[in-house]
Formats: structure tokens, C-alpha cells, sequence
């Protein structure tokens, strides 16, 4: 039996890679894909706990999550198309309309 | 000792594999490290015994969303992406910040403690198949919560197409 704490360190390292995708990478869509990164994160944390405790109600919020997660793709995506038709650019440092 | 040997291949690879996901110049290139990165996360939850939540990863994320991502990368200008830099100025920053939030989860780990095990033991389960079960507790307990799910997919629907389409002249 793998302890529950291997899943949990997993999910972790996922998540913060995820973080730093979000932070530092330079194209809209790739950051838009550490989101979803952190969100699988986040869902693996909820299955293992669910299968640990004996208790399904992780897995039914993980199946939320992942409504949320389509939910957000779509709006998100279309956004990026916005900003192309307004910018044709997908660089988070060249849309600086709003400084100062 | 199997069992170890499993979960640690897919630790390993589920980790290189977002590492891959977020460093690749070439956004083709992210997107299909992360076909196959949900794969690994499917096969990691039927490794935990949840096969319904398997089968809706690999339907939803690798049917669905990774699709929409890879009509969206193909807005983008491949060339101009291959020459500019990946990571924006304060990328040292981000790196810090995404380091220390894993020393702080990892530290906290110590002090988890679990719940008691609830009624749903891997033999009840196993009794009552899983999809049923499953389906039980969504369409009893979580009744609500289901339909503000379907009211959220209404609304992304919407807001998608009223997002996304082009203005009408006059």
C-alpha cells in the first residue's frame, strides 16, 4: 500500500510547476495551460484522499472541478481570440494598455 | 513492491511531463506533452480505484479541452514564437515564489491528520459497481451543486459565442 503522502508531495510538485508556468511564461496560451495544470493538481489530491478516507464525495468534487476546468477553457479561449482580433499578439508583456 | 514501482514511473513521468508542458518553445509542442501527461493522470486514477473519473479525464480533457487549446495555438505565429523568448523579464520572481509555495505545502504536510474512513470501503464498492455509487451520491446529495454545474456550462456556452464572434457592421 502506497501511503497517502506520495500522492500528496505529487500533487504539490505539480501544482507549484504549474505556479511558476503561470507566473513566468510569456504566451497567453501556455499560461492558460498552467491553470489547467494546477486544476489536475488539484484533482489528484481530491481522488487520493477520496480513495484514503473511504469517501466518494472527493470524487464528485473532482468531477466539478473538472466541469469548471471545460467551463473556464471555453471562456478563457475565447478571450484569447478577442485579444487576437483586438492585438494579433499573445504576449502577456505586450498588452500594457492600462499602465499608468 | 509492484505497486511502488507503478506509482513511482507515474510520478516521474507526470512530473517531467508538466515540466515539459511549461518549458517547450513551440506551443504545438506543449500541447502534446499534455495529451500525454492526461493520459498518465487517467492511468494514475485508475490506479486509486476511480475509473469513472478515468474515463471522464481522458473524455473531457483530452477529448475536449485540449482540442479547443490547439485550435487557439493555431492563432499563433509559429515563427515569431521560435525567436522570441519563452519567459518574461521577472521569470526569477515567479520561480521563487512557485518554490517557496512548495515548501510551504510540503512543511504543512506534517501536521495533516485524516479523517476517519467513511462508509464507502472498497468492498461496498466493489458490491454496488462504482459508477453506480457514484451516481447515487451526485444525483442525491449533491443534487444542487449539480445544477449550478449545468448553469456554469449554460453560461460558458453563451459567453463563449457572445465572446468570440465577430461585431456586425452599422
Amino acid at each position: 500500500m502506497i501511503p497517502l503522502s506520495w500522492y500528496m508531495v505529487l500533487s504539490m510538485i505539480v501544482f507549484s510547476i504549474g505556479v511558476f508556468g503561470f507566473l513566468s511564461r510569456k504566451n497567453i496560451i501556455i499560461i492558460f495551460m498552467s491553470i489547467e495544470l494546477m486544476l489536475n493538481a488539484v484533482n489528484i489530491n481530491l481522488i487520493s484522499l477520496s480513495h484514503y478516507l473511504q469517501d466518494l464525495r472527493g470524487q464528485i468534487l473532482a468531477f466539478f472541478v473538472i466541469a469548471v476546468a471545460a467551463a473556464e477553457a471555453a471562456i478563457g479561449l475565447a478571450i484569447i481570440i478577442a485579444l487576437f482580433r483586438n492585438k494579433a499578439t499573445a504576449h502577456v508583456d505586450e498588452i500594457h494598455e492600462m499602465k499608468g | 513492491m509492484i505497486h511502488e514501482l507503478i506509482f513511482a514511473y507515474f510520478a516521474f513521468a507526470i512530473v517531467l511531463l508538466s515540466i515539459l508542458v511549461i518549458t517547450m518553445k513551440n506551443p504545438i509542442h506543449s500541447v502534446m506533452w499534455m495529451l500525454l501527461l492526461f493520459f498518465h493522470i487517467a492511468s494514475l486514477y485508475l490506479f486509486l480505484n476511480a475509473e469513472f473519473i478515468a474515463a471522464v479525464q481522458v473524455i473531457v480533457y483530452a477529448g475536449g479541452i485540449l482540442v479547443l487549446f490547439l485550435f487557439a495555438v493555431l492563432l499563433v505565429n509559429i515563427r515569431e514564437e521560435l525567436r522570441i523568448g519563452r519567459y518574461i523579464g521577472a521569470w526569477s520572481s515567479g520561480l521563487t515564489f512557485a518554490l517557496g509555495l512548495f515548501i510551504v505545502l510540503f512543511m504543512s504536510l506534517r501536521s495533516f491528520v485524516a479523517a476517519p474512513p467513511g462508509m464507502y470501503s472498497i468492498d461496498l464498492i466493489k458490491k454496488e459497481t462504482h459508477v453506480k455509487a457514484l451516481g447515487k451520491l451526485l444525483y442525491t446529495d449533491f443534487l444542487y451543486p449539480f445544477e449550478v454545474a449545468s448553469m456554469i456550462l449554460l453560461v460558458a456556452i453563451i459567453g463563449a459565442i457572445v465572446l468570440a464572434k465577430r461585431r456586425l457592421k452599422g
